[in-house]
């Protein structure tokens, strides 16, 4: 068993864990957002990398082709990456909502405003 | 070599100080996943991921910045930074342990590659005549996720308007 086979998932995971890392550890709202989408496109990575067969070849079908890499992952990733837009979008206008009631966007400082009122 | 790469940008974007940079480094970071999707043979994943990751996503992140004005951000966090490390760690020693009964990367045994893939890549060329297998089942065998996908948007798209529609009028 070679485990540099194992190379690839190593990766998704350091990246995944850097996300989390951002999303814990931050209290800036806007930083938490890039962290979060970070630890989305390791899970992409994940799939397209489970997806892959050594020797084949983008789905597309062709003369020729004996190997195909699985199409399936592809289709599903394709989806939420757009899903992914459309919730980021919604998290950043979240965002500047709370810029405007709070005139932070701080985790921390939303916390001590909280607790005053 | 790219996968490496990948990581120290990720790593980056923890150190950068400016709010700015990151943002910045995250358009960066979206552009080398999409030319690493394309080594995985993901072309039609890849295509989305440099339009819509790293296009989309920094323009309205820069947007929000604007929105947001220039703010004093205070770099000292008022809790330590050693708790979520440690958290951190072990949850990413925990996975690699798990990593080590996944299939071998490539390998055409693994069970993902045994249960629809094959009838998808055999039939689909005389079920629903598409040259890109990607494209037919998106569209044709997994249709639904597709419209579930367009409800998500629509809804986030509704869900902005609202937060940020309201505001302007006042």
């Amino acid at each position: 068993m070679n485990l540099l086979g194992l190379y690839n998932y190593w990766i998704v995971i350091v990246l995944m864990m850097v996300g989390f890392y951002l999303v814990i550890a931050r209290s800036n709202l806007l930083r938490k957002v890039i962290g979060l989408n970070i630890f989305q496109t390791s899970v992409f990575l994940l799939f397209i990398s489970i997806g892959k067969i050594s020797g084949g070849s983008a789905p597309i079908l062709k003369d020729g082709v004996e190997i195909y890499s699985n199409p399936l992952p592809h289709v599903l990733i394709l989806t939420a990456i757009v899903v992914g837009v459309a919730t980021t979008a919604l998290a950043l206008a979240l965002i500047v909502r709370i810029r405007e009631a709070y005139a932070t966007v701080d985790e921390d400082e939303i916390h001590v405003q909280d607790e005053e009122a | 070599m790219l996968l490496t790469l990948l990581a120290t940008t990720a790593i980056g974007l923890v150190l950068l100080r400016s709010l700015f940079a990151a943002v910045m480094l995250t358009g960066m970071y979206s552009l080398l996943t999409a030319s690493l999707f394309v080594l995985l043979d993901a072309v039609d994943v890849a295509f989305t991921e440099a339009a819509v990751g790293a296009g989309i996503t920094t323009v309205l992140m820069l947007g929000t910045l604007s929105l947001l004005r220039v703010m004093p951000e205070h770099t000292e966090p008022r809790h330590g930074r050693l708790l979520p490390l440690a958290v951190v760690c072990l949850t990413g020693a925990a996975l690699v342990y798990a990593t080590f009964d996944m299939p071998r990367f490539g390998d055409p045994q693994a069970p993902a590659q045994q249960h629809v893939a094959p009838r998808y890549i055999e039939q689909s060329a005389a079920e629903v005549g598409l040259p890109n297998i990607v494209t037919s089942v998106l569209a044709s065998y997994r249709g639904y996720d597709t419209l579930g996908e367009v409800a998500v948007i629509f809804t986030a798209g509704i869900g902005v308007m609202l937060l940020l529609g309201a505001r302007r009028k006042e």
